[in-house]
């Protein structure tokens, strides 16, 4: 998620190894200074710019340029170093114009307002800031990237000087600041002098930024390669590889890895429990030092004029429709909900925040019953404990008026927690009551009467549901589980018989590979639905043919991209096309060359849905498996196994990375899915049609019209 | 009208109008330190936390501090984390609110302390309060003076207790020391 600052405001910085992207409508200079805790740059060596573009851990352009990309590696500066400064200055032509530069601009105030980014090797953007309100200045420190309780933050400084960089050094304390921007402005000037026509900044830009992109990334891309070629180091490249998992999602600790925990997209980082009893750990959650921060802000007014708050870009078009609120309550009663009473921009959004609400809410209500009834447990086993050791309880009957005393407590006390919790049980049942019907599509159940009025949508919605959650306390009252989209993570839609243990003598494994394709092929159709026509893809790799069955609805409709794939050549073709894919993507990019791609790639969202793995896959696939999982849903690939990991752990444990990297889900109701914030095991349930219903292929049939409406 | 605390003194949470309070914050603030002259960025900060330990019958079940700021049943939050301190008298710093409707049954008593994190002790603190108030108009109800407090760098604040149907708070003002909650442990367990 990008953060949009504005001068003065700072955010934390997620990782070391950085790009500054920066664009100005003119070429413009752009260099980096690096300075101690006193903010002094303590010598000619500490500045990166034109004449000198590389320093241990900054690397900037050569010369000046309209767009430029600044790497910056915080973990390799030099010793002593505790803030960066990115700054940019007007070139100056004396005397011998440059093709693009010599259009005598003196001053930022005649430019367009300079846009800075802070993005992640791979072009993710981390914070963002244009530098507006400028006038006579023509050198600007853009931001500052600087050190605070041992973590990296930036801030958006826009501080001018309209003595340009020399009097900008002159204020970083450097000794021969005069000198030094001078031979600044004369390296810039002679790159100009060389270059005929504007340079052609793009190529060099990207290319240089590829490779140090590269350098980042080889201890992936090298390790899949190695692994790639040579099929016999699994063993090695499982420990290197041991996946970062996806931001946003927690696996469950070591010991239980099929456990995943439900993230909810960016929540507060203070919603995830931190493990206590660690009170020295230095990366301490840094929550409210807004107050400190500004304390330290360089006097950002200091060029004259008042500091403008309001967000440049931030355009308020029309207010949102307002939030319909609860009826004022009856005195007594508790107020009767309402859909939508939750904030957000859109009704979709409400929906959506409230739903995640009475997740929360019915997670920490049960929580409170569990804890409890566990203390009123602990505490009769403490009082019985405490008669059977006394002995005068052996006389007479005051042993038996003492254990029914305890037994008595603790009933009373179950009693008062089971009478909170059906007040909260209630309120809930009644918010999902009004909440389901109002859901739109992609959060609705199959069953709902919105799914026959579906219309092909125009845009990609916030999330979607892939099934129901429940707790044991409360079976009846189901909360939809939503995951944003675009999709995250794969999904591992788990055939094997180590679900709950009642459906496993039930189903042999034949009918659970059935029922795990037919939630395959349900969320698949959900995710054909809910994306414009067009924008969604699915592939199918079905090596010995056993889900034609399930496949039905998909394939009758027309809307699989392709039909499935059987056999070992077919299942080689259809990876080795969506590792194309995803490599051409990412190299587009992270070059911003989005236009450049070959004709034949897709741009829609695939999804690739692997039955029977291992089925029909040797060493080769499954690396390409693991790319896909890890490097796709990046670039829109996702992936969706069904598979058995029992059967499949023939490939010992270089799949578990794979495991890891997917959401599991069952195609039978199965206790695994654990809340981000008390950490219960939810039983999830999937979103199936209806037996007998039509639903899923009149919807499918809608899309395949639309699709062949808009020609796609 | 607020009540200025002493030490050990109790209060209940009845309303004035006869209604027990619902919701409560309790608020601590205190001041930056003074920030020095020429190196301002060797400034010595301040760092005071402000932590929640729910008991049930003299045992500890869930507390509430910077690293955990929601109590799992929901009912108790803290605001978040201040590492600074304000500029001055006036708000709170850090807060934690408890919603009393909402705490589990057999939670009894609320326990509030305060740690100086960075170490220095509440002699060097300055303006260092808090303060008990009703979430639900905003009135502050009680509050309590925390500067002056001699070689110690932790205080056992107060706590809130259940009485009968409702809440009663009793303020404790114990010194300790300790760098988080859990130092001050032993010292709590005497206030149960």
């Amino acid at each position: 998620m990008t953060a949009e600052l504005v001068r003065g405001q700072n955010h934390v910085l997620p990782r070391t190894r950085l790009e500054i992207r920066v664009s100005a409508g003119r070429p413009i200079v752009a260099g980096a200074t690096i300075s101690d805790e006193q903010g002094k740059v303590r010598g000619g060596d500490w500045v990166a710019h034109p004449g000198s573009p590389s320093l241990p851990g900054l690397e900037v352009s050569k010369q000046a340029a309209a767009d430029h990309r600044l790497a910056v590696d915080l973990g390799a500066l030099p010793p002593g170093a505790d803030r960066v400064n990115i700054l940019l200055a007007l070139p100056v032509t004396s005397g011998a114009p440059g093709e693009g530069g010599g259009s005598g601009a003196v001053s930022f105030g005649a430019l367009a307002a300079p846009f800075v980014a802070v993005t992640g090797l791979d072009g993710s953007e981390i914070a963002s800031y244009t530098i507006t309100d400028l006038g006579a200045e023509s050198a600007v420190v853009a931001l500052e990237l600087y050190r605070r309780q041992n973590a990296w933050k930036v801030r958006a400084v826009g501080q001018g000087y309209a003595g340009g960089l020399a009097e900008m050094l002159t204020d970083q304390g450097l000794a021969e600041a005069r000198e030094l921007a001078a031979r600044i402005l004369d390296a810039v000037a002679s790159g100009m002098a060389r270059s005929v026509a504007p340079p052609p900044q793009r190529t060099a830009e990207s290319d240089r930024v590829r490779q140090s992109a590269q350098s980042a990334q080889s201890a992936q891309s090298g390790q899949s390669a190695q692994s790639g070629t040579d099929g016999h180091s699994h063993g090695h490249s499982t420990q290197s590889a041991a996946p970062a998992p996806a931001e946003g999602y927690t696996a469950g600790s070591a010991g239980e890895q099929d456990d995943f925990t439900l993230q909810r997209p960016a929540p507060p980082t203070s919603m995830t429990p931190d493990q206590p009893g660690q009170p020295d750990q230095p990366g301490r959650p840094e929550v409210a030092d807004q107050q400190g921060q500004s304390a330290q802000t360089p006097d950002a007014a200091s060029t004259g004029g008042p500091v403008d708050y309001t967000h440049p870009s931030r355009r308020t078009a029309a207010p949102p429709v307002p939030a319909p609120t609860a009826p004022p309550a009856e005195p007594g009663q508790p107020a009767r909900p309402v859909a939508g009473d939750a904030n957000g921009w859109s009704m979709e959004e409400r929906l959506y925040n409230q739903v995640w609400g009475m997740f929360e809410d019915l997670a920490r209500s049960v929580a409170a019953y569990r804890s409890a009834v566990d203390f009123a447990e602990s505490r009769m086993e403490k009082e019985l404990d405490q008669v059977l050791s006394d002995p005068r309880s052996r006389i007479g009957g005051q042993g038996d008026a003492a254990r029914e005393a305890a037994r008595a407590k603790q009933a009373k006390l179950v009693e008062q927690a089971r009478a909170v919790l059906d007040r909260d049980l209630a309120q809930l049942a009644a918010e999902s009551e009004v909440v389901e019907p109002a859901l739109p599509p992609p959060f609705a159940a199959w069953d709902n009467p919105v799914w026959h009025a579906y219309r092909v949508p125009m845009e990609i919605p916030m999330a979607l549901r892939l099934g129901d959650l429940h707790l044991p306390e409360s079976a009846d009252l189901r909360i939809p589980m939503l995951m944003r989209l675009p999709l995250e993570r794969g999904l591992w839609i788990d055939s094997g018989r180590n679900a709950s243990s009642a459906t496993a003598s039930l189903a042999d494994s034949d009918e659970m590979g059935r029922l795990a394709m037919d939630t395959a092929v349900a969320i698949a159709a959900r995710l054909l639905a809910v994306y414009p026509p067009g924008d969604f893809a699915v592939h199918v790799i079905d090596p010995a043919g056993t889900a034609t069955g399930s496949l039905a609805p998909l394939r009758d409709a027309g809307v699989l991209a392709g039909s499935p794939t059987a056999g070992a050549t077919g299942v080689s073709e259809t990876l080795a096309q969506l590792t194309r894919r995803v490599d051409l993507v990412q190299m587009a990019v992270r070059a911003r060359a989005a236009d450049s791609l070959p004709p034949d790639v897709d741009t829609a969202e695939q999804l690739l849905i692997v039955n029977d793995f291992p089925h029909g896959f040797d060493d080769r696939a499954v690396t390409q498996l693991r790319y896909l999982a890890d490097e796709g849903p990046a670039v829109g690939v996702h992936l969706m196994m069904v598979a058995d990991r029992e059967q499949a752990s023939g490939f010992g444990p270089v799949l578990d990375p794979l495991w890891r990297a997917l959401l599991r889900l069952t195609p039978v109701p199965d206790d695994h899915l654990a809340d981000p914030w008390v950490g219960h095991a939810w039983t999830y349930e999937p979103a199936l049609t209806p037996p007998g219903s039509q639903v899923l292929p009149d919807v499918l049939a809608r899309v395949a019209d639309a699709r062949r409406a808009w020609g796609r | 009208m607020s009540v200025n605390m002493a030490k050990g003194q109790a209060i209940s949470l009845q309303k004035d109008d006869g209604g027990t309070l619902t919701a409560v914050r309790m608020g601590l603030g205190w001041q930056a330190a003074q920030r020095r002259g020429l190196f301002g960025s060797r400034t010595k900060e301040v760092d005071l936390d402000a932590s929640a330990v729910l008991f049930a019958d003299k045992e500890p079940v869930d507390v509430v501090f910077f690293r955990h700021l929601v109590s799992d049943d929901g009912s108790v939050r803290h605001t978040g984390d201040n590492l600074v301190g304000g500029v001055g008298q006036g708000g709170d710093d850090e807060a934690i609110l408890v919603d009393l409707q909402r705490v589990p049954v057999h939670i009894d008593q609320i326990v509030f302390t305060v740690n100086s994190f960075t170490g220095q002790t509440f002699q060097e603190v300055q303006n260092a309060f808090c303060r008990l108030v009703d979430e639900t108009n905003g009135q502050e109800t009680a509050r309590y003076t925390l500067d002056g407090g001699g070689q110690y760098t932790a205080q056992i604040m107060a706590k809130v207790h259940r009485v009968g149907a409702g809440w009663s708070m009793t303020a404790l003002g114990t010194a300790a020391n300790g760098r988080t909650f859990q130092d001050l442990m032993p010292s709590i367990l005497p206030h149960l």
